[in-house]
């Protein structure tokens, strides 16, 4: 497998992302750079408003001397790597079992009554995306979803409301 | 007896500080343990003794996997804490990571040295951010309390432990894609043998537990391994956490001995929702069979209880239905789960959940076919057993259960074309 000749790897990504990145290089052995790469996408990722584009996959793969195949096969295995564009609040539905049968589809459709979208889409002005999502281990607290790195337990129509309401 | 173990110290105020910690004796056993110099054979025996088995929900005997390993074979070895919890339903070691982080950080250190391994990970899921944090914190209090580093506390020990975060997919979950994700892959399990105890993270030999299995060791230490058999019955040793959730007043996590009733559980958690009528309970995690409620009020909540059952108790995850739940959209929902989390390695997976999530799908949806009850029994067990992991059986478990107990409400939806619950 190829991997993308550079010539200074300072050129890559800016210095704040090279540090965060090679925090995560140094948990694993020197020799297995290619540990990080799920970090390290996670954080070009967020640095790019939610997604990743083909040029960041191959600049990832570059800094950890990986294939560029090897890294994309990475980024389309997981489902939090976005491979297009996203809104600026991801919002992550649950709708596994815990949360289908306390109403869940409730949660659903007041979010996309609200959005005017459907989940997968994104809102036009570019500030949410609708996001079904697997079990994300909080059934205690059903119906749930994710917006960021943030949990909402016990939803309702009401408490959905005020929490996008506090959001920029 | 509740919160014996792992939530031990729920009741205090920001329990997950380091301070708070060893206020309830916390590291005791890790400084005893590195001060005296315990042989790790001793550890091990203990660990076998309290008859600790897996809380993933495999239910292997820790201490037997933990033997597995060649202790004084040259060069690293890894300790793996698996805490990618996403069997549905499940939601118990996010709060030992949120609630008492540093029991399983004290834990996995007396793992290494019981094994000789010198580096650790933690594998926790992408989503779980407040729980990666709260362990993150942990590992700084603790590296500067002398706890990890290089030789821990004068004894010429060294271990260092770090977190790897996922990105989302369940099948990590399975060990070996657990390693093959923390190598930086995609996490698709790996063919057995050679098993991790010979050739895991690396290529080297690795133990991967449970968060609620590692976090565990350190009570079974300081109070023997009898003591921790004794709280739990034949079988099933100990205090277990149960995630309970679904139709109930108070859903939640709760530690109790392994043994307890079912029905007692079913009351800490408030009973179900509304004074409704318990009508099945899965048991452990969506992969276990489900167990219609009046059955189910019968059973204590081991694995020997539940498996003659004809289920599992898997992880612990409990999930309560009562009466206005329609079976056939239940089962359509959990096999569109293991359908979407295929890792497509092995084709009776990738294709039979399609298979299934489909025909169920269409009974749901009106459009079932008399054969199609026959049809889905059968692709479940073309499933089960002819793949490389656990996910095919898990997709194909709960078939079988919901046939044999529901069957009246699939033929229902078949011959009427609409639901027997609530006529909906």
């Amino acid at each position: 497998m190829n991997t993308i000749e550079v010539n200074n790897k300072a050129e890559i990504f800016s210095t704040e992302i090279r540090g965060e990145i090679d925090q995560w290089v140094a948990k694993y052995p020197a020799d297995w750079k290619q540990s990080a790469v799920m970090a390290a996408l996670r954080i070009v990722q967020d640095a790019n408003g939610g997604w990743l584009t083909t040029e960041l996959m191959n600049d990832v793969a570059a800094y950890l001397d990986m294939a560029p195949i090897a890294v994309y096969e990475v980024a389309t295995f997981y489902s939090m790597y976005e491979l297009k564009p996203v809104g600026k609040h991801k919002i992550c539905i649950c709708t596994n079992v815990s949360c289908m049968i306390n109403n869940s589809e409730r949660v659903v459709e007041h979010l996309e009554d609200r959005l005017g979208i459907k989940l997968g889409q994104t809102t036009e002005d570019g500030r949410f995306t609708l996001k079904e999502v697997e079990c994300l281990g909080a059934c205690g607290g059903a119906p749930m979803m994710q917006i960021g790195k943030q949990y909402y337990e016990n939803l309702t129509p009401e408490i959905i409301d005020s929490i996008l309401e506090g959001l920029e | 007896m509740v919160n014996e173990v792992c939530l031990r110290t729920l009741d205090l105020d920001r329990p997950w500080r380091l301070e708070q910690y060893q206020s309830r004796g916390g590291y005791e056993m890790l400084t005893r343990i590195l001060k005296e110099k315990t042989p790790p054979d001793e550890i091990i025996e203990e660990v076998k003794k309290s008859g600790l088995r897996g809380r993933g929900g495999a239910g292997f005997p820790t201490g037997l996997k933990w033997s597995f390993i060649a202790r004084n074979a040259p060069g690293q070895k890894y300790v793996v804490c698996n805490s990618d919890e996403g069997e549905p339903g499940t939601f118990k070691d996010r709060d030992i990571l949120r609630y008492n982080p540093h029991q399983l950080v004290e834990g996995m250190i007396i793992a290494a040295y019981a094994i000789g391994a010198t580096r650790g990970y933690n594998y926790i899921r992408g989503e779980f951010w407040e729980p990666y944090e709260r362990f993150e914190t942990a590992l700084k209090e603790a590296r500067e309390a002398g706890f990890l580093g290089e030789n821990l506390l004068g004894s010429g020990f060294d271990f260092e432990l770090h977190s790897h975060l996922g990105g989302g997919a369940y099948v990590c979950g399975e060990e070996t894609a657990l390693l093959e994700s923390i190598e930086g892959k995609k996490g698709q399990p790996r063919f057995k043998p050679p098993f991790p105890a010979h050739f895991g993270l690396y290529g080297r030999p690795t133990i991967i537990n449970n968060t609620e299995s590692l976090a565990s060791i350190p009570m079974i230490l300081k109070e023997g391994g009898p003591w921790f058999a004794d709280i739990g019955v034949k079988n099933s040793g100990g205090s277990k956490l149960f995630s309970i959730s679904g139709n109930l007043n108070n859903p939640g996590v709760f530690e109790i001995p392994m043994g307890t009733p079912f029905s007692e559980l079913l009351e800490m958690a408030g009973g179900v929702k509304g004074g409704r009528k318990l009508k099945a309970v899965i048991p452990g995690g969506s992969s276990a069979p489900v167990i219609p409620g009046e059955q189910m009020m019968d059973l204590t909540m081991d694995y020997d209880a539940i498996a003659e059952a004809g289920s599992m108790l898997g992880s612990g995850a409990v999930i309560v239905l009562d009466d206005t739940n329609c079976m056939v959209k239940v089962l359509e929902r959990m096999s569109y789960f293991y359908h979407e989390e295929s890792c497509g390695q092995c084709t009776p997976c990738r294709e039979g959940t399609g298979w299934l999530y489909r025909v169920v799908s269409r009974i749901e949806n009106g459009q079932g076919r008399q054969e199609d009850l026959d049809l889905l029994n059968d692709v479940a067990a073309r499933i089960g057993g002819r793949t490389i992991c656990a996910l095919g059986d898990a997709a194909a478990g709960p078939v079988a259960g919901m046939l044999k107990h529901f069957r009246d409400e699939f033929q229902y939806h078949i011959d009427h074309k609409k639901c027997l619950v609530g006529a909906g």
